[in-house]
């Protein structure tokens, strides 16, 4: 007898316990952490867990925790969607961070705007939010952003005829393409345009044929991964005088390791993250970034990436637009999404708007060059 | 298949089961190449792309109705299979596995370098089908497309497995020489299943790329044609059933895994490699022997 | 002769020399066993990790090429012992799907063990190229070149002058008169195994310095290793290197010359063209059909 009042006053206990708590705010992510792409979603995934785990020590957002439902979706889009399809559906998310590739961003787009999911995507390519779509929002500088930035700075060296050289993976063919689009609005000739392929191990027989093509003033290499120190180093195997610039998918200390001495003079645009320390204090960026770098490689032991960097705007935005809209309901988040304004993040200041979803302008890139293997400002003012 | 939408509880699970639908017609047809007839192919995933592509650039940039510009897509693959496949066919064992190898990453990799046309690595965005009018989308529906469709597969295979046809076909499997010798025309069998599985694999792909509304070349990928005749040999060559079973399981298992993260790559690995060494025709013929074998058992 | 065809040979040379190695290693394997080894890929991979992350962890550069070359050697052995062995009985289809698996779960190790960090190793004798006719050269190269040479004679001394590589040729051309003979077919399997898989870990260690490694170049690798083997005719070991370095210069010339942005496809084109017209491949002579 006195067993079962037990078991009662356990069980409505128990009941009640689950009542008081307050529903989670659940983001869902899917990230390439394994795979072509784990180079951005490796980072992109510490950095989330690291800060939903900070918020929820802090109190929760709302005063509600935070649940993040994280998914490797390996850098296939196929396998994207089909994360995003259950992130909606089964662990019905308030919003959506992730799609580390442009290949899986698009391919969830279709999915977050019939569901009316505010989404984060934290890809380059800016097709990504041009043509704007309702929901869909990015955090990462695009590509045509970094060509603008090389080539306005090529052409204060006085280059105007420029080499291209990029790879086969979506980041360098989407780059590529957009350079070449905004190479004659921007002042300068493509002259040369040469691809290698993924894995490949050796590229001199393409810089050979830019060494050889007239008037060559200036190289750029679009790409990531391994393929950019490769091409680094067979640049100056070759001897070939002209600067060389990369884009900013190698923006991390891996690059200049890998690349080695052949790396000194390389130029390359990237969120002023990557030169935290020798920010003036008077920088606008200077706190959030100084931050994060500390927060992070004292956790994980590990180099910051701009990528991490990335899915820490995206969170932070998402959260904040959360608190500002006092409501996780998905249409007010993502007017809050659409609002927001002066948000310092590791990546710049962000002003979004109807038209503008990334809401970073040229400045939020900082011109970089490596000299004895490490990053400086190439304009401190800038 | 109609009692499984009662154990389906959201939109997820049915994409998982359309998925697995799609994966297991393309498996039927690569079965009656590499089980039946003999033929190693590790580049399918070519005419799956190449389908998908076709349907998706005709609708997209030609303005084709996608009503028409699927069917378009497959008998373009077919033709091609047939052209690609007169040369190839004649090379034996490896060989053949290479030259199919080669052929699967020229089409991914064209797929992927011309951007103007397909969007390049980042893929393209693809139409839905509209057939008279309406829209075909929604989960549900198209469950129900995809398997109808299965069905129809599975019964086109039996069928010409037990035809004069089919007997020929695996007279090829046993000893092409023998089979020669005995009137077979080796070369217009082989042909044959060649085209009819590069053809259903084409019509899976299209179909894919109207359902997802996307398409990436990595759909024509190397790894992505081994997933698929991992997924027939795994179920068992040389059996219909296995097909389907194998990529039912092969299609489900990953989206199992997606909690496991890191451990995910391994235990694929690990599972593809313990299942191959202990049930070396695959899983369904295993079972079925022991289920004959237990019927057997005197009592 | 142009600079630039003089580099574009050069660069040929180079990746082709890669290609020559790892081909040597399927030749190997094919030659006792008739299986296609799709982990091959993974060998070469294991032998560049493990050297990388030796080093980084202090041991000097040929200590560590060393152990990495009998890490590998050792994962070799494991796999025949463990996966192929038991299989031995099953269609050829079947023993590809299993070391298929098998360079899935190597790669998932690798990135669990070690991490998915792309490695450097130091070059053996130093990084500065040396300059030819006006084009350039790295001494690594010359390495990976002169290892494969020296392999290719260690192979030919091996099989034809030493009684354990007569055993093994004699399993390769009809395996049950070398059982009637005496001949242990699984230990010829396992040896195999283990001298392929020590060959392409050294492979791997002689490319890092000119190409890094990280868990997954196994794949490309494997896959152009495999184009090779096939180009030169399976089964030969010379073969397998003419068809490495023709491979390589095929790629190295479509890309100085006609469009980088389809070299390889170029490559693969010309590879089926050879397979359907030379179907036995550069060396000439393939495997005898039993009816």
């Amino acid at each position: 007898m006195a067993y079962r009042s037990l078991w009662a006053i356990a069980a409505l206990t128990l009941a009640f316990g689950a009542g008081a708590q307050p529903e989670p705010i659940r983001i869902g992510a899917f990230l390439s952490v394994t795979g072509p792409a784990a180079f951005l979603g490796d980072p992109e995934q510490k950095t989330l867990e690291l800060y939903v785990e900070k918020v929820n020590a802090a109190g929760g957002v709302l005063g509600r925790k935070i649940q993040l439902y994280a998914y490797d979706s390996a850098g296939d889009a196929e396998k994207a969607r089909a994360y995003v399809k259950r992130l909606i559906e089964q662990d019905k998310v308030d919003a959506l961070v992730g799609g580390s590739t442009t290949g899986e961003t698009m391919a969830a787009v279709p999915l977050a705007e019939a569901a009316g999911v505010p989404f984060i995507s934290l890809a380059g390519a800016v097709v990504i939010v041009e043509p704007v779509k309702k929901w869909v929002f990015k955090t990462p500088h695009t590509d045509r952003m970094a060509c603008e930035k090389i080539f306005t700075d090529m052409r204060g060296r006085g280059a105007t005829r420029v080499a291209l050289i990029s790879g086969a993976g979506g980041f360098d063919r989407s780059m590529r393409a957009e350079c070449l689009k905004v190479a004659a609005s921007a002042g300068v000739q493509i002259v040369a345009d040469e691809s290698y392929g993924a894995g490949d191990s050796d590229m001199t027989a393409q810089l050979a044929k830019i060494k050889a093509t007239p008037g060559v003033q200036a190289v750029l290499n679009a790409g990531f991964g391994q393929g950019p120190a490769i091409v680094t180093r067979n640049y100056r195997q070759l001897a070939i005088g002209a600067p060389l610039y990369q884009s900013h998918g190698v923006a991390s200390k891996q690059f200049v390791k890998l690349a080695g001495d052949s790396a000194e003079g390389v130029r390359l645009p990237a969120a002023a993250l990557l030169v935290a320390d020798s920010l003036p204090d008077a920088d606008a960026q200077k706190k959030v970034v100084a931050t994060y770098k500390r927060d992070y490689e004292a956790r994980f032991k590990q180099e910051v990436s701009t990528f991490g960097g990335h899915a820490y705007d995206g969170l932070m935005i998402v959260l904040d637009a959360m608190r500002r809209a006092g409501t996780t309901d998905k249409g007010r988040v993502r007017d809050a999404i659409e609002a927001t304004r002066g948000y310092v993040g590791t990546g710049g200041v962000v002003n979004m708007s109807a038209q503008d979803h990334m809401g970073l302008d040229l400045t939020a890139f900082r011109m970089l060059e490596v000299r004895s293997g490490d990053w400086k400002l190439v304009d401190p003012r800038n | 298949m109609a009692a499984a939408p009662l154990a389906l509880p959201n939109n997820y699970t049915y994409e998982v089961a359309i998925l697995v639908g799609l994966n297991a017609v393309v498996c039927v047809g690569l079965n009656l190449l590499v089980g039946y007839a003999g033929q190693i192919s590790l580049g399918h995933a070519g005419f799956f792309g190449l389908g998908a592509y076709a349907s998706a650039i005709l609708a997209a940039r030609y303005g084709w109705p996608p009503a028409l510009s699927l069917p378009a897509a497959v008998a373009g693959v077919a033709v091609l299979a047939w052209l690609v496949g007169r040369p190839i066919l004649r090379l034996r064992g490896h060989y053949l596995a290479m030259a199919t190898l080669g052929l699967g990453i020229i089409v991914s990799q064209v797929l992927a370098t011309e951007d103007r046309i397909t969007g390049g690595p980042d893929g393209m965005t693809v139409v839905p089908i509209a057939v008279f009018g309406i829209t075909l989308s929604g989960e549900r529906l198209w469950y129900w497309i995809v398997g109808t469709l299965l069905i129809a597969t599975v019964w086109l295979a039996q069928n010409l497995i037990d035809s004069p046809r089919g007997r020929a076909l695996r007279a090829l499997h046993g000893a092409e020489i023998a089979a020669a010798a005995a009137g077979i025309d080796a070369a217009r069998h082989k042909l044959g299943a060649f085209v009819l599985s590069a053809a259903l694999a084409a019509l899976a792909g299209a179909l894919t790329a109207h359902y997802s509304g996307f398409i990436t070349p990595s759909k024509a990928s190397f790894l992505h044609s081994i997933e698929l005749v991992t997924m027939v040999v795994f179920g068992g060559m040389a059996s219909t059933f296995g097909a389907v079973v194998g990529a039912a399981v092969l299609t489900t298992l990953p989206q199992l895994l997606a909690g496991f993260k890191d451990y995910e790559l391994v235990t694929l690995g690990a599972l593809m490699m313990l299942t191959m060494i202990f049930m070396p025709r695959g899983l369904v013929p295993t079972l079925e022997k022991a289920l004959d074998a237990a019927r057997r058992k005197p009592r | 002769m142009s600079a630039q065809l003089l580099q574009s040979l050069f660069s040929g040379l180079t990746v082709g020399a890669i290609y020559a190695l790892v081909a040597l290693g399927f030749a190997i394997i094919y030659n006792a066993s008739r299986i296609i080894n799709f982990a091959q890929g993974e060998f070469v991979m294991i032998g560049g990790m493990a050297a990388a992350v030796f080093v980084d962890a202090g041991l000097p550069l040929p200590l560590s090429i060393v152990a990495a070359v009998g890490l590998g050697m050792l994962v070799g052995l494991l796999l025949e012992k463990l996966a192929v062995e038991p299989a031995r009985g099953a269609p050829v289809v079947t023993l590809i799907i299993i070391t298929i698996g098998a360079s899935i779960l190597l790669r998932g190790l690798a990135a669990l063990v070690w991490d998915k960090k792309i490695r450097p190793l130091p070059a053996f004798s130093g990084e500065a190229p040396l300059m030819i006719g006006g084009a350039t050269l790295l001494p690594q190269t010359l390495w990976v070149l002169g290892t494969t040479l020296a392999a290719v004679a260690a192979l030919w001394w091996f099989f034809n002058r030493t009684l354990s590589g007569k055993a093994m040729l004699a399993v390769s051309h009809n395996r049950l008169a070398a059982q009637l003979v005496g001949i242990s077919v699984r230990r010829v399997l396992l040896v195999s195994f283990g001298l392929s898989a020590a060959l392409g870990a050294l492979a791997g260690a002689l490319i890092a310095p000119i190409s890094f490694t990280a868990w997954d170049v196994g794949v490309m690798l494997g896959l152009k290793g495999f184009a090779a083997a096939m180009l030169g005719g399976i089964g030969s070991g010379p073969g397998a290197v003419a068809g490495g370095l023709a491979l390589g210069l095929i790629e190295a010339l479509g890309a100085g010359y006609l469009s980088s942005a389809y070299k390889d496809v170029f490559a693969f084109v010309v590879l089926l063209a050879a397979l359907v017209f030379l179907p036995n491949g550069l060396a000439g002579h393939g495997p005898a059909e039993r009816v």
